[in-house]
């Protein structure tokens, strides 16, 4: 196993490079969508809360897999661009970044709600009742509480994320599982390669993991000064 | 009450339902400029709901509110601006948790009526010092008791320097030690002239600080007088009811 990490290393660092960036596109991307279906689901417009409920019903589910074959070929009528930008081939990552990002919107939208609606509803009748508008509510009593339970989950999306990316390697962009499979086909030695990428995805989500809980004790200390 | 009779409040005939339930069967309430209103009876009464139909927390479904010569639940009534004059005080304190006691006290008359940040603060300190708690400004309210968390929470609303005051059950979430400090800063506003409006089970506050008693069940107004009249000789078999079981504990 050391040897063939030894030999074809830079194939699997590679591909963590790759894994990585998508990963941070589709949280990026995830979170802002996600923002607008949660404020969707929140809102009191029957159209825009029915239109966000079946959204994260539908993304929720069904496998990640089949949604990305859906957007894969859905929209293979838009020209993205055949270049690659850090040995990602974009004409595959993009609609990749696309399918994973509204997946994540889903279950980021989800976060966001349920850290609103943790909020004692009490805070946001005290804000109103010293005359505050619904708008100066939301934005200076409700969201800096929310924004303490948000944040974490946030965090641990993109952990899944790091893990749920492996099955873009099926449309052949460049990440670590597909990246794996080129060492296999080098080596006709399976199993270790397999061991590899599993470190690789530990290492790449423990050292995320340990970086938000050292962000989330930040958030409480400020909580409690 | 018998030298000006300037009515701050008028409710007339208001009603509340929360789905099928009707809360508020109809409800006349005048309250002078300067009064006291103490509004007692059972639970699920529909003290808080009234209270709360008053700053229109709880939106009204009929009836009419007239505050200050207008109607707040007009077609053109500012809520917002006349909530600022309405000061309410909850159960659970509700507090801003995010936000240092000062914060708290200076967010709304900073954000909302476009005070300065400075004489926001001075007021503050003021207020602070008048129910004792000036060196509490920088903590957090996660750091306080509750009947501390309470008195700041009206130190909060009379910082908006508001025409009348809503206590709803102001010491019904404190434990039983703490209900004095905060009923003593009650009192303290009442001699000082608030209008204000006190849904409690504290009887003791109610016959000694209240100009009058309103006995509230089943969504109507069941009985209203002086204290000594109320509680020396109710005369509707409800409040009789009640207040027999209220006063004679153990």
């Amino acid at each position: 196993m050391v040897d063939i990490f030894l030999n074809y290393y830079d194939y699997f660092l590679v591909g963590a490079r790759t894994t990585v960036l998508i990963s941070l596109i589709t949280v990026f991307f995830g979170f802002i969508l996600g923002c607008l279906i949660s404020f969707m689901k929140l809102s009191k417009n029957k159209l825009l809360h029915g239109f966000a409920g079946i959204y994260v019903t539908v993304i929720r589910g069904t496998p990640m897999l089949v949604q990305l074959y859906i957007v894969y070929l859905q929209t293979d009528f838009i020209p993205f661009p055949e270049t690659t930008v850090l040995g990602v081939a974009l004409d595959r990552a993009l609609p990749c970044a696309i399918a994973l990002s509204i997946n994540s919107s889903a279950y980021v939208a989800e976060v966001i709600r349920s850290g609103i609606q943790a909020v004692d509803s009490g805070q946001g009748e005290a804000a109103r009742s010293l005359g505050m508008t619904k708008k100066q509510a939301m934005l200076h009593i409700i969201m800096p509480q929310a924004i303490k339970n948000i944040l974490p989950a946030i965090g641990n999306e993109f952990i899944t994320m790091i893990k749920e990316t492996s099955i873009i390697q099926y449309l052949g962009v460049g990440d670590i599982m597909y990246n794996n499979g080129i060492v296999i086909t080098n080596t006709y030695n399976p199993l270790p390669c397999y061991y590899i990428s599993a470190i690789i995805y530990l290492v790449l989500t423990s050292v995320l993991g340990k970086g938000i809980n050292i962000f989330e004790r930040r958030l409480q200390r400020s909580d409690r000064k | 009450m018998t030298e000006n009779k300037e009515v701050l409040i008028e409710v007339k005939n208001l009603k509340k339902s929360f789905g099928s339930l009707e809360v508020l069967k109809g409800i006349d309430l005048q309250v002078e400029k300067g009064e006291v209103v103490a509004v007692i009876g059972p639970s699920g009464s529909g003290k808080s709901t009234f209270l709360r139909c008053i700053n229109r927390l709880d939106e009204p479904d009929g009836g009419e509110i007239i505050f200050e010569g207008s109607d707040i639940c007009g077609k053109d009534a500012d809520i917002n601006a006349i909530r600022q004059k309405i000061g309410m005080v909850f159960q659970q304190f509700n507090l801003f948790n995010h936000l240092s006691i000062l914060e708290n006290i200076t967010i709304g008359p900073t954000m909302v009526k476009g005070e300065d940040e400075k004489s926001a603060q001075e007021k503050a300190l003021k207020l602070l010092k008048r129910v004792g708690l000036e060196d509490k400004a920088e903590e957090y309210p996660s750091r306080l008791s509750g009947g501390q968390k309470q008195r700041i929470a009206i130190v909060r609303a009379l910082a908006m320097d508001p025409d009348v005051m809503l206590f709803d059950e102001p010491t019904s979430a404190l434990d039983p030690e703490m209900v004095g400090e905060v009923l003593e800063v009650m009192k303290d506003l009442a001699d000082d002239g608030m209008t204000m409006l006190v849904v409690t089970h504290e009887m003791g506050f109610a016959q000694k600080v209240a100009n009058r008693v309103i006995f509230m069940d089943g969504g109507y107004i069941q009985e209203e007088g002086t204290p000594d009249k109320v509680f020396g000789s109710p005369e509707n078999p409800r409040t009789q009811d009640f207040l027999s079981k209220v006063l004679n504990t153990i």
